[in-house]
């Protein structure tokens, strides 16, 4: 552990930690433009240089590692004079477009100039000007400003791992960019939006829209995937205008996907406002009262076997509570949160992700079933993908099911449950890779469950686990990775069916049949709406998509930024997202439509504000109880062996844009859609 | 910036590359001189190569492309080697390509004569292609030549000890497609003073000097 | 003024690189009848040790610019291989303006070079040596090339070259036209396939270097001087010069000289001896020199008066405020517009600034631009002191030294012509106003 001096202050680093971390330890704030934590070192900035005794020349401290007796000096004379040179010579060419640039008020380089420049311009010749490129619907580019720090470049290389970025030709006529025609192809483009220090790569969904001083910033959790990705909700008065990533460094460390950060603006489309009750075929706007009234009208009396619900994708775990507990008052335990018919559930270590998205960092092994993990997750691929970068190579990630582009190199070992036998044999040569690692895991992801053999699929994999060492001492390589924010919150709480009672097919099928008459669908727009016909149909949720279609009552929700709620995520860690907005209209917070739905139906559930509701769910499960930690989940014994069918697995993701009603509604993911899915059979935008 | 150092455009690039089976086989030879899985090496001599094959002595993009999947590295880096080195033509060039040295060396001994020469004899500007493509005529750094300034390269060859008439002289004969005489224009053989070398007399057939008769063995 | 024990000229015996100006064969047998490739085995015989100290006690101090002492280098190379192998990367990159003696010794005295490459990799611990020489040096490339198939076919080079045991390849590589490339790291990454942008230090070639293995890059002149040196003996060669400044040196001499040449002499020779003897002189005598730019471009000129007394060597030259750098010494008479021709560098570092940092990148464009109007006087008299603000700003905060090499001939042009500049910015702004 170096110990060092910084302007006369002693400190110790860890070993391997640099002069600008020693001098910020130190409490001594460096600027810098190049360097990024997450990056590798580029050093060529010169923005942080740094006095070092015995140095002949000032050193660049995110790169000169910190050493024992080093004295280092941040406020002299010299440095002072070298971070004024350099502040001045990028502004030299850099245009003058504060006003009319959207990184104003957010810049680094403003904030710097600031702090390290001169107040006027001693520059008389002629400034550069470049050529924009196009790099698709997310990233808008204006590269007259770009300062040539190449964080993008590096971004692309190493983190999303589609190189498309580069810096061409040379000297002072270097451009940052693609070279040839062509977008960033990457689910995780919109981050380079964020580490770009200045105004050259901004966010184009988002051009002109707002300065920085304007929005309120609210705390939440994202729920277009199962990452449970930390966001930071930027609105301004009663409008959402942009997400951005919250750092955490073992969910999502700094990156959102694009579909988290642009999907939002599908909020203002479609949305159901008031409630809404359907009269001779048509729906008509109603009150609260007369459309609770219509649904009482239907629900009193009927026996519970005759009711049932469904909770959606990106639900949150209070509403799930609610309606848990109001079906089970009316004696219904037909309840499913799983709207794609898997069968997951059971013992908690069999659905969820118990390496931890961190803990693939220790990993030196990978099997991959049934996920396309990179349209799925990308964050968790990109985790993947930063595995391998660190070990060289050697972490090897074996695919089984359909072809897709990990960026990373990788075994692609076949299409369907053959291969999991033939590892499980070991007769594949795959076995012997995680024969021989120290801590392999699995992922399994709902292109293997949610088939009808996906029990015997899940007792396959589990064995795989077994077998070849998974899970041992504190090590436990087994994970499941969903597609639904709301699936792990919603096994968690129970929202399944009771003992002998319906689960999604079921359901549908005895909607069908007439067997089941009502079915109240919380959010929950991926069923099979055809076979509701017959049934009354009650939709809640925030956006009008094939669920409202189908119902006989609306009942306006709130969108997941417009309410408090809490998510569990694939790993199971619980965590809770803040309202940034109002919802709209009429709409309420979902527990609290269902608590005032129980009231109209003399069912009164016993909580009045949301921390009764929380209460109750720590009832129903510990995991509640300690927000944000993955709760780690015992092993056991789970899944039933058994004959698997021939076909290959597929992800239930055909288009990684438009996963779920906001999304499909959104016009910045049908660009996206246009942009990148090579045969998007129009996903057309609702 | 010369026009040569900007992608040709889209009508002028060809949609397909691929090494001729010789020219295959002379990459696989480059390709081994490097470690194993060290093969990104071979890149700068490969663009080379490609250059060389292509009518127009010209990098075209799918030549990048083409590398880039035979060395299995991303095409961006090849993009980025092709554009850094100015070697490496972006867009057509002359037949006959003609790079004059005006660093300061070659300046102070009249390289601005050959550049006007130039221009007088082939009728374009600095960075500008003939008519008949024929010629191309650029100014470059210094070609590490600077005791035999002024000089020239054109295509591999230095043409050096230049005045406007030997420039003159040089370019007619290309005109005429003969191939001059490379090297010193001015009657000497390299860098040696040019009336003969003072120094390693015995070494050079010019009379053995009396201190140097047995300068020609080295001691064991 | 002379260097004790030399006499007054550098006689032939001990000139080290004989077929200099080409008059003889370059292939094997010719480099062979001048005493290349004599004895080598027993060289390598004697251990790495003993040529790493033979080397050290020769003085010799790398000749590629920077005059670090070529022993001490190769010392910092790993005794052991923990694995990884080392290698020899021979700079063969020769684009500093006034520079052109290693293309002599390539197109010329190629063998030179191959057994020096086969030594000092021995001493160093490696097995292979790659020689990264400038792309325009088609015919130097082609020569060398020849040379290095004539020493593998006749054992000298490859599996137990020499029969000495040791095993060892040697491969030509071609740059494709980038000055920065002469900097040791830029050139290693470019070895590697890439754009040649130069690294941060630490970590250095010894410890990691080309393909991330130890690395020594010597100059093309150092390691060619090597075999003969080692046959020699380190004491021939630390007999010629100055302390600190031993041994022979390739000079070249350009620009307003009546006889430009290259040649080999000793070390400390007096800068004016060597324009005199060798060159013909100044052009229209020794009173009409102007200036001299004595290592390449990127050291800062002299004005006559210092040239009348300097000695060309390491220290003479740092003495003055200047440096030997290459020995590419460029001669500049009365006749010359001095501020064009530094003007003219400037120009040449921002078209070879590699565009990676900061203070180079917009520095040098900055430089070249006010130089550019400097020269037509279209200036106001402060801007000659913001000029010098500029190269001050760039010196000492880039990543490699062009971003120094493009401040000093500025700051030697301010600090000698600064009255030169002045009358024509008074001219320029008399010419406006009237």
């Amino acid at each position: 552990m170096p110990k060092l001096t910084v302007d006369g202050i002693e400190v110790e680093v860890e070993a391997g930690a640099t002069v600008l971390q020693a001098c910020e330890e130190a409490g001594k704030e460096i600027p810098r433009f190049c360097y990024h934590e997450r990056l590798s070192i580029a050093g060529n900035c010169r923005m942080c240089l740094v006095e070092m005794e015995r140095a002949p020349k000032p050193v660049a401290s995110c790169a000169m590692p910190a050493a024992d007796g080093m004295v280092i000096k941040t406020d002299s004379d010299l440095v002072k004079k070298a971070r004024n040179g350099v502040m001045e010579f990028l502004l030299i060419n850099h245009p003058l477009d504060c006003p009319i640039c959207d990184q104003g008020g957010e810049c680094d380089l403003q904030d710097q100039a600031m702090a390290y420049g001169f107040d006027s311009s001693r520059y008389a010749e002629k400034k550069r000007a470049v050529k924009d490129k196009e790099l698709g619907p997310i990233v808008k580019t204006i590269m007259t400003r770009c300062i040539h720090c190449t964080r993008c470049v590096r971004f692309s290389e190493e983190v999303a791992g589609v190189g498309t970025m580069g810096a061409v030709y040379r000297g002072e006529d270097t451009e940052v960019g693609p070279y040839i025609e062509a977008s960033i192809n990457s689910e995780l483009s919109g981050n380079l939006i964020d580490l770009c220090p200045v105004g050259a790569l901004t966010s184009k969904p988002y051009a002109f829209t707002a300065r920085p001083w304007e929005l309120k910033k609210t705390d939440s959790i994202d729920v277009m995937d199962a990452v449970g990705s930390n966001i930071r909700i930027d609105a301004r008065s009663s409008e959402v205008l942009r997400v951005l990533p919250r750092i955490n460094e073992d969910v999502n460390e700094e990156w959102i996907s694009d579909k988290t950060r642009y999907a939002i603006d599908g909020l203002k489309r479609q949305r159901l406002d008031r409630p809404y009750v359907r009269v001779d075929g048509k729906l008509v706007p109603a009150s609260w009262d007369e459309a609770f009234a219509a649904i009482k009208a239907r629900v009193s009396g009927l026996d519970g076997k005759k009711i049932a619900a469904i909770a959606g994708d990106t639900v949150d775990c209070e509403s799930m509570t609610a309606l848990k507990d109001l079906m089970g008052s009316l004696g219904s335990a037909n309840i499913d949160c799983r709207q794609d018919g898997s069968k997951v559930g059971g013992p908690r270590s069999s659905y969820i992700f118990n390496t931890t998205i961190a803990g693939i960092e220790e990993a030196d092994a990978c099997l991959i079933v049934g996920a396309n993990v990179r349209a799925e997750a990308p964050i968790i691929n990109s985790r993947l993908r930063k595995r391998w970068r660190a070990t060289n190579g050697d972490f090897r990630v074996g695919i089984i099911g359909e072809k897709w582009d990990p960026t990373y190199k990788n075994d692609y070992l076949g299409a369907g449950p053959e291969t999991l036998a033939e590892i499980l044999d070991g007769k594949n040569d795959f076995a012997k890779i995680l024969k021989a690692a120290d801590k392999p895991m699995i992922i399994v992801g709902m292109g293997a469950l949610n088939r009808e053999d996906g029990d015997a699929v899940l007792a396959a994999t589990r064995a795989i686990a077994e077998k070849f060492g998974m899970v041992a001492g504190e090590w436990n390589g087994f994970n499941v990775l969903h597609t639904a924010a709301s699936r792990v919150g919603g096994l968690d709480l129970g929202f399944v069916p009771g003992e002998g009672c319906l689960a999604t097919n079921d359901i549908l099928d005895g909607a069908a049949k007439g067997a089941v008459e009502v079915v109240y669908l919380l959010g929950a727009d991926e069923v099979d709406m055809s076979k509701l016909e017959k049934a009354f149909v009650i939709y809640q949720g925030a956006m009008g998509d094939a669920g409202a279609q189908a119902a006989d009552v609306i009942l306006p929700g709130a969108a997941y930024t417009e309410k408090n709620g809490t998510y569990v995520n694939t790993e199971g860690r619980a965590q809770q997202g803040w309202r940034a907005v109002f919802p709209r209209g009429d709409a309420r917070e979902d527990w609290a439509i269902v608590r005032a739905l129980s009231g109209a139906l003399d069912k009164t559930l016993p909580y009045n504000n949301i921390d009764a509701v929380r209460a109750r769910m720590v009832e129903l499960s510990p995991t509640f109880a300690s927000l944000n930690v993955p709760t780690k989940a015992e092993w056991t014994d789970f899944g039933n062996a058994g004959e698997m069918k021939s076909d290959g697995f597929m992800s239930p993701v055909r288009n990684f844009y438009m996963t779920d009603p906001i999304s499909r509604a959104s016009v910045t993911m049908a660009k996206c859609t246009e942009a990148f899915v090579k045969d998007a059979a129009a996903e057309k935008v609702a | 910036m010369s026009h040569l150092r900007r992608p040709a455009p889209k009508e002028l690039q060809p949609v397909s590359f691929a090494f001729t089976p010789e020219n295959l086989d002379k990459a696989k030879k480059i390709i081994a001189k490097y470690p194993e899985g060290r093969q990104q090496s071979a890149v700068m001599p490969l663009l080379d190569l490609a250059q060389r094959q292509t009518e127009g002595n010209w990098v075209p993009t799918v030549a990048m492309d083409y590398l880039a999947d035979m060395l299995e590295m991303p095409a961006i880096r090849v993009y980025e080697v092709a554009t850094f080195y100015t070697m490496y033509n972006l867009a057509p060039v002359g037949k006959n390509f003609i790079q004059v040295c005006t660093t300061t060396p070659c300046w102070l001994r009249g390289s601005a004569d050959v550049v006007d020469t130039c221009k007088k004899e082939l009728g374009i500007g600095v960075g500008e292609t003939t008519q008949d493509g024929q010629f191309t005529m650029i100014e470059v750094e210094c070609l590490g030549a600077c005791v035999n300034a002024p000089m020239m390269q054109i295509n591999d060859d230095y043409y050096e000890d230049l005045t406007a008439d030997t420039t003159k002289a040089i370019l007619d004969a290309l005109k005429k497609g003969e191939k001059p005489k490379v090297g010193p224009q001015s009657g000497r053989k390299g860098c040696e003073p040019l009336d003969g070398p003072k120094v390693l007399k015995a070494f050079c057939g010019c009379g053995a000097a009396p201190q140097d008769a047995d300068a020609s063995k080295g001691d064991a | 003024m002379q260097a004790k024990g030399t006499p007054d000229m550098l006689q032939d015996k001990d000139r080290i690189f004989t077929n200099l100006y080409g008059f003889q064969d370059f292939g094997l047998k010719g480099a062979q009848s001048r005493g290349n490739w004599d004895g080598t085995k027993g060289l390598i015989e004697k251990g790495r040790d003993w040529i790493i100290d033979e080397m050290k006690s020769s003085g010799m101090r790398g000749r590629g610019g920077a005059g670090f002492p070529t022993g001490l280098k190769w010392s910092f190379m790993p005794k052991e291989s923990d694995g990884r192998p080392s290698y020899l990367v021979v700079n063969a990159d020769e684009g500093e303006p006034g520079t052109c003696k290693d293309r002599e010794i390539m197109r010329n005295d190629p063998h030179t070079l191959i057994e020096g490459c086969l030594l000092a990799s021995f001493a160093m611990n490696a097995h292979a040596a790659y020689i990264y020489i400038r792309g325009e040096f088609y015919h130097e490339a082609s020569n060398l090339q020849l040379a290095i198939d004539q020493a593998y076919e006749a054992g000298l080079v490859g599996k137990n070259a020499c029969g000495s045991g040791w095993d060892f390849d040697i491969y030509l590589h071609l740059g494709a036209g980038a000055y920065i490339c002469g900097e040791e790291t830029a050139l290693i990454e470019s070895l590697e396939g890439k754009k040649g942008q130069p690294r941060l230090k630490p970590p250095f070639p010894a410890n990691s270097g080309l393909y991330g293995c130890p690395t020594t890059v010597n100059n093309v002149e150092s390691i060619a001087a090597v075999p003969t040196i080692l046959r020699r003996g380190g004491s021939w060669f630390s007999s010629f010069g100055r302390e600190n400044n031993h041994g022979t040196k390739l000079f070249a001499i350009s620009g307003h000289v009546e006889k430009p040449c290259t040649v080999e002499e000793a070390m400390s020779i007096p800068l004016r001896e060597l324009i005199e003897k060798h060159c013909g002189g100044v052009r229209g005598g020794w009173d009409n020199l102007l200036a001299v730019i004595p290592g390449g471009s990127s050291v800062p000129l002299m004005p006559k008066d210092v040239c009348d007394d300097v000695l060309m060597d390491f220290d003479g030259l740092r003495e003055v405020g200047s440096g030997l750098g290459t020995a590419a010494v460029i001669v500049m008479d009365k006749s010359t517009d001095i501020v064009y021709a530094i003007a003219r560098l400037s120009e040449f570092y921002k078209h070879e600034s590699c565009g990676q940092c900061t203070p180079c990148r917009e520095g040098t464009g900055w430089m070249m631009r006010m130089m550019t109007r400097m020269v037509r006087g279209e200036a106001t008299l402060d801007e000659i002191d913001l000029l010098w603000d500029v190269t001050k700003q760039v010196e000492g905060h880039t990543i490699c030294a062009l971003g120094d090499a493009a401040a000093w001939p500025i700051q030697g042009l301010i600090r000698h012509f600064r009255p030169e500049m002045e009358r024509r910015i008074k001219e320029y702004r008399a010419r406006i106003a009237a």
